[in-house]
């Protein structure tokens, strides 16, 4: 099978050797993927919508329908990790580990016996706990702020730099990802449940296909922004811009959404009572 | 316009070189090495070195993308997956 | 020697991203493991991407956002000092799509574990004769 394999690749990069001899050279300003509609798209962006960033003005405004779809994709891929691994509740196996806080003894309670109350006395455990590192957690809870501050700004300022919504949602479920594996993961889905991260996920795509359909109910085409001038009170240009702006929040909130319940599924095989 | 001629870039081919043959190296180590975990760690430094080079072809959006998604949450998921099932395998 | 020279230079970054999606191909085939199948998976698309990208870019020119100063609205932007950036929007959207198809691979990774207890696929292949003899 490994020989076969090779011989079949071999065999493709030959074919793919000799095609690469036609192709156009290197850093070619006149190869024909920079000829026909990226001219118009270099030249015509800044008058259009006054968005010095030009992929995220392709992204958002003029190609804004493919951005809707990729949105309900990773929506779906989401939805799909939760539909194939999560195990219910009462079909979990419940031997749960606890500790006495005091004099350090650890216990396991199986199936059908008594858990101890929330003395304080007993701290519940993961089945491979190491002891508790005061470095890690503390720095971990310091730093979390400052990358979500970051990741606002991401998004924000997608615009004039580089980033825009799928970037900055992607660095703000990496900063909840983050704290659930300095802390625990029960900590971190009391503080944003899955309940919440699903109904995020949802209404991220919901504000991109509203803000669309808002379009068509003030009397222009699906996704046609300057007919939302009226609304925010601008020109149609500078209406363009800030619904660029609303759009990529919609996709930052459904990126993160998606990405910390993918982490919450993966992580504990479906239980979500302990994570890595 | 002589902004732009101080602005325009120049690729720098010793670099580039080197970062993608380390590239190919990290592509084919994480392919043969027997233990998962090393596998999905130099998965991730083999993402972080294609978000070098396309930040030295110019294109800064896909490399921030890919920065924050294949040498980020990619490589988590990985290890996440890891820590799951098995870590030995023998091939 | 000099044609064969210019050839090299002109073409070399088609040549490393051949190589990488025979590295992804081979990987994709040949190895048993589910999860070196995935990172085959994986090492396949980000090889398409900078094969994408390398396609866009122009010599002399700059990165894809536009450069103004402060009240200068008005003075015309050539196309053929900024990088093409149409694959790159491309690109970003094959990143994303990229990143879910890798969760819920993990995932029915995962649930082929719990099932069967491995991940190489010759022993999965074992354990279904056994079990379903027809």
């Amino acid at each position: 099978m490994k020989a076969l394999g090779l011989i079949a690749a071999l065999c493709l990069g030959v074919l793919l050797f000799y095609i690469s001899l036609d192709f156009p050279s290197w850093g070619d300003g006149r190869s024909p993927a920079s000829q026909h509609l990226s001219p118009y798209y270099i030249e015509h962006t800044m008058e259009d919508t006054s968005v010095p960033n030009i992929v995220t003005a392709v992204l958002a405004d003029y190609r804004g329908y493919d951005t809707l779809f990729e949105t309900a994709v990773i929506f779906s891929a989401g939805l799909a990790c939760f539909f194939l691994l999560r195990v219910p509740e009462r079909q979990a196996p419940a031997a749960r580990f606890y500790r006495h806080l005091s004099t350090g003894i650890t216990f396991r309670i199986e199936k059908g016996g008594r858990l101890p109350e929330n003395t304080g006395e007993f701290e519940r455990i993961d089945s491979v706990w190491v002891p508790y590192d005061v470095i890690i957690s503390v720095t971990c809870r310091l730093v979390v702020p400052f990358v979500q501050l970051f990741a606002l700004y991401v998004i924000a300022h997608g615009h004039h730099s580089p980033g825009g919504g799928f970037q900055g949602g992607v660095i703000f479920g990496a900063a909840i990802i983050l704290f659930a594996i300095s802390n625990n993961l029960r900590r971190t889905l009391r503080r944003m449940s899955e309940k919440t991260s699903a109904l995020l996920s949802s209404v991220g795509v919901m504000i991109y296909a509203g803000t669309g359909v808002l379009c068509i109910i003030m009397g222009a085409g699906f996704l046609n922004y300057s007919a939302l001038a009226s609304i925010l009170g601008v020109d149609p240009v500078a209406a363009r811009s800030h619904s660029i702006l609303v759009v990529e929040i919609g996709v930052g909130i459904a990126v993160t959404a998606v990405m910390v319940w993918i982490y919450y599924n993966l992580s504990s095989a479906g239980r979500q009572d302990e994570g890595l | 316009m002589d902004r732009f001629k101080e602005k325009g870039k120049q690729m720098i081919w010793p670099l580039d070189i080197i970062i993608l043959s380390i590239v190919i190296i990290c592509g084919i180590a994480a392919i043969s090495i027997k233990d998962l975990l090393g596998a999905a760690i130099i998965f991730g430094a083999y993402s972080f070195m294609m978000c070098l080079l396309w930040s030295a072809m110019g294109a800064v959006d896909v490399a921030f993308t890919e920065a924050s998604v294949g040498a980020g949450v990619s490589t988590v998921f990985f290890v996440a997956a890891v820590f799951r099932t098995t870590r030995r395998t023998k091939d | 020697m000099e044609a064969i020279g210019s050839l090299i230079i002109a073409k070399y970054n088609y040549w490393a991203v051949i190589a990488l999606l025979l590295i992804g191909l081979y990987a994709m085939i040949a190895k048993k493991n589910l999860v070196k199948k995935i990172i085959g998976m994986n090492i396949f698309q980000t090889a398409i991407i900078l094969f994408y990208v390398s396609i866009g870019s122009k010599k002399g020119a700059t990165i894809p956002i536009i450069l103004h100063g402060p009240g200068d609205s008005a003075h015309a932007v050539h196309a053929a000092d900024y990088i093409n950036p149409l694959p790159h929007v491309l690109m970003l959207t094959a990143i994303v799509v990229s990143v879910a198809t890798l969760g819920v691979a993990l995932a029915l990774a995962m649930k082929v574990y719990s099932q069967y207890g491995t991940l190489e696929e010759d022993e999965i292949q074992k354990k279904i004769m056994e079990l379903e003899p027809g």
